[in-house]
């Protein structure tokens, strides 16, 4: 048998009083891919992956990592199974340094953290591993700076950091480019390229020069309902996605055109 | 990575406080009421330095602390009752105790915050309270006089009130580094960090629930120690001791010495403790001069005592 998709959505449900967020959501997520969810505003989005980061209980359905069902387990069990998220409202401890935001995350998988007695700061594997983070995403010069007095876009690159030091299988990220200036946004861009080469990477995200730079496939969500899931160029091609994107001042990049 | 002078200078005003502490009965002020004053204000400094751990470091704010004291206290009043008085004894049953205490009602209190952790861990306090004022052979509401202070492997030194004035320093002194210590390990990276943002905690894989437990259970075991040394220094016990109102000046002191540095909290309960002698001296009513004091402190000085006394950079947890 073929080996089992890394991330797989079944029949997934959420609604809120009438409204329904998520409806009969199904997705599957092979190793190795990168796959960009998007939609108008209100699709959906941020509850769909509240949903598989563990924030949100589905209503009904199943999430299946590496073929395990995951429906259940809080938010820390899933990152320690190797499910790391990133937020879209930057979140991160301001009072520690970026070098220490980090190794916290090396840390809770290195050992036990309930040990009371050496210092923490002076641990060199914990901070060796933090600063090799660090530079993965080029951050490496600012691991003395406090998380808190860092720019936006070196926010967004530290939680990156944080969730690549958690030695995910697979990296969820809501709106990673969210407020970023343009060249912030260039260098996340240039950031995610080289990240999935080892990573599978799930990415909700609004900026479509992105998405359809980076995605091998998408999934177009409208009222909380999958309405299409292909390469770049095939949900270019999509009159119904089109149909949905109308009026919005999202637009599809340019060029798509048939 | 910091040298020792670096060290030092960081921690000058804790140490300033510790010798001024180790000097003051050299200097004079070895007057039985003066010694009387300082160990209070010591023993009570113990119990809001591991207050200041919860409050600062783990961000739970204990209004029950004072409960822990009381098993200390009254482990005391009880073997006392029943002729053990050898500390050697009556130390780890008192600090067992309230450690134990901690641990049950913590297991309850910590799935809860902000108001709510508030509100149950006062309610856990006035239960202690409450069940202290109904233990009739232990004096009851009345309270019970200790026929001597506990003996330290069969020596009356805690009757020599220059001994037990260093025996509080040192315990006071040991408080404050396990403390530290605590802060600055795993343990107190992960506890420090869901203070700040529990949801970032999560998302590294960590529950914050076991870490703030644990913290809670040490911390109501120093507040035990507290007790026992509370009880000695008074040979007297009564349920007043562990009410909500010393919840509330422990907690006081903390946050008048200032959150989140573990020497504001001495320092809070040495201003505190000297300011409520030296305004009952002068009048009656001294609590119409001393509330409105505490407030103006609380509203003018952001980051207490401590980051008064702090050199330059602000200090965190010092």
């Amino acid at each position: 048998m073929a080996e089992p998709p890394l991330l797989e959505l079944r029949r997934l449900r959420k609604q809120f009083g009438g409204l329904v967020v998520t409806n009969d959501v199904s997705l599957s997520v092979p190793a190795g891919e990168i796959h960009a969810i998007i939609g108008p505003n209100g699709a959906g989005k941020t509850s769909l992956i509240h949903q598989v980061s563990g924030t949100l209980a589905p209503d009904a359905g199943q999430i299946l990592f590496a073929g395990r069902d995951i429906t259940r387990l809080p938010l820390h069990r899933r990152v320690r199974a190797g499910l790391a998220r990133s937020f879209q409202i930057t979140c991160i401890v301001p009072g520690f340094t970026a070098l220490e935001n980090v190794a916290l995350a090396v840390q809770a998988r290195e050992g036990s953290s309930f040990r009371f007695f050496r210092p923490v700061a002076l641990e060199a594997p914990l901070n060796d591993a933090a600063r090799a983070a660090l530079e993965e995403v080029g951050m490496g010069a600012r691991a003395a700076v406090p998380a808190g007095s860092l720019s936006h876009g070196e926010k967004r690159q530290l939680e990156l950091a944080i969730a690549l030091a958690t030695r995910p299988r697979l990296l969820l990220l809501d709106e990673p480019l969210a407020g970023a200036g343009p060249e912030e946004t260039e260098r996340l861009i240039a950031i995610l390229r080289r990240l999935r080469r080892d990573y599978t990477i799930v990415l909700v995200e609004h900026d479509m020069r992105a998405v359809f730079a980076l995605a091998d496939r998408i999934s177009v969500l409208v009222y909380g309902r999958v309405i299409a899931t292909g390469s770049p160029d095939a949900i270019r091609g999509n009159a119904e996605v089109r149909a949905a994107y109308l009026g919005e001042d999202e637009a599809l990049p340019e060029g798509v055109a048939a | 990575m910091t040298a020792p002078g670096a060290l030092l200078r960081r921690e000058a005003v804790p140490l300033l406080v510790f010798l001024l502490l180790a000097a003051a009965p050299l200097l004079g002020f070895s007057h039985s009421h003066e010694l009387t004053l300082m160990a209070r204000a010591m023993i009570l400094g113990i119990a809001a330095v591991s207050l200041s751990l919860l409050v600062g470091g783990a961000g739970l704010v204990s209004l029950g602390h004072a409960a822990s004291m009381g098993f200390g206290c009254y482990a005391v009043v009880i073997l006392d009752a029943a002729n053990i008085v050898e500390a050697a004894i009556v130390v780890p049953v008192a600090i067992a105790a309230a450690a134990l205490f901690s641990l049950v009602t913590g297991a309850v209190a910590i799935r809860t915050s902000g108001v709510h952790f508030i509100m149950i861990t006062l309610a856990f306090g006035q239960m202690a309270y409450f069940t202290a004022a109904s233990l009739a052979p232990y004096g009851g509401d009345d309270g019970y006089t200790l026929y001597a202070r506990n003996t330290v492997f069969g020596r009356d030194w805690l009757q020599d009130r220059m001994a037990f004035h260093y025996v509080c320093l040192g315990l006071l002194v040991l408080a404050w580094l396990l403390c530290r210590v605590l802060l600055a390990s795993r343990f107190g990276r992960v506890l420090r960090a869901a203070r700040e943002n529990p949801q970032r905690v999560l998302a590294v894989g960590f529950n914050p629930y076991p870490f703030r437990l644990v913290a809670y259970v040490i911390a109501g075991a120093v507040g035990g120690l507290a007790g026992v040394l509370l009880a000695n220094a008074t040979e007297f016990v009564a349920p007043a001791y562990i009410s909500w109102q010393r919840s509330g000046e422990l907690l006081f002191m903390v946050i008048l010495g200032g959150v989140g540095s573990l020497h504001g909290a001495i320092l809070g309960a040495l201003a505190y403790v000297l300011l409520e002698e030296q305004l009952a001296a002068l009048t009656e009513h001294w609590r119409m001069i001393f509330g409105p004091l505490l407030i103006l402190c609380v509203l003018f000085l952001r980051g207490g005592l401590a980051g008064l006394l702090a050199p330059r950079e602000a200090a965190r947890h010092g």
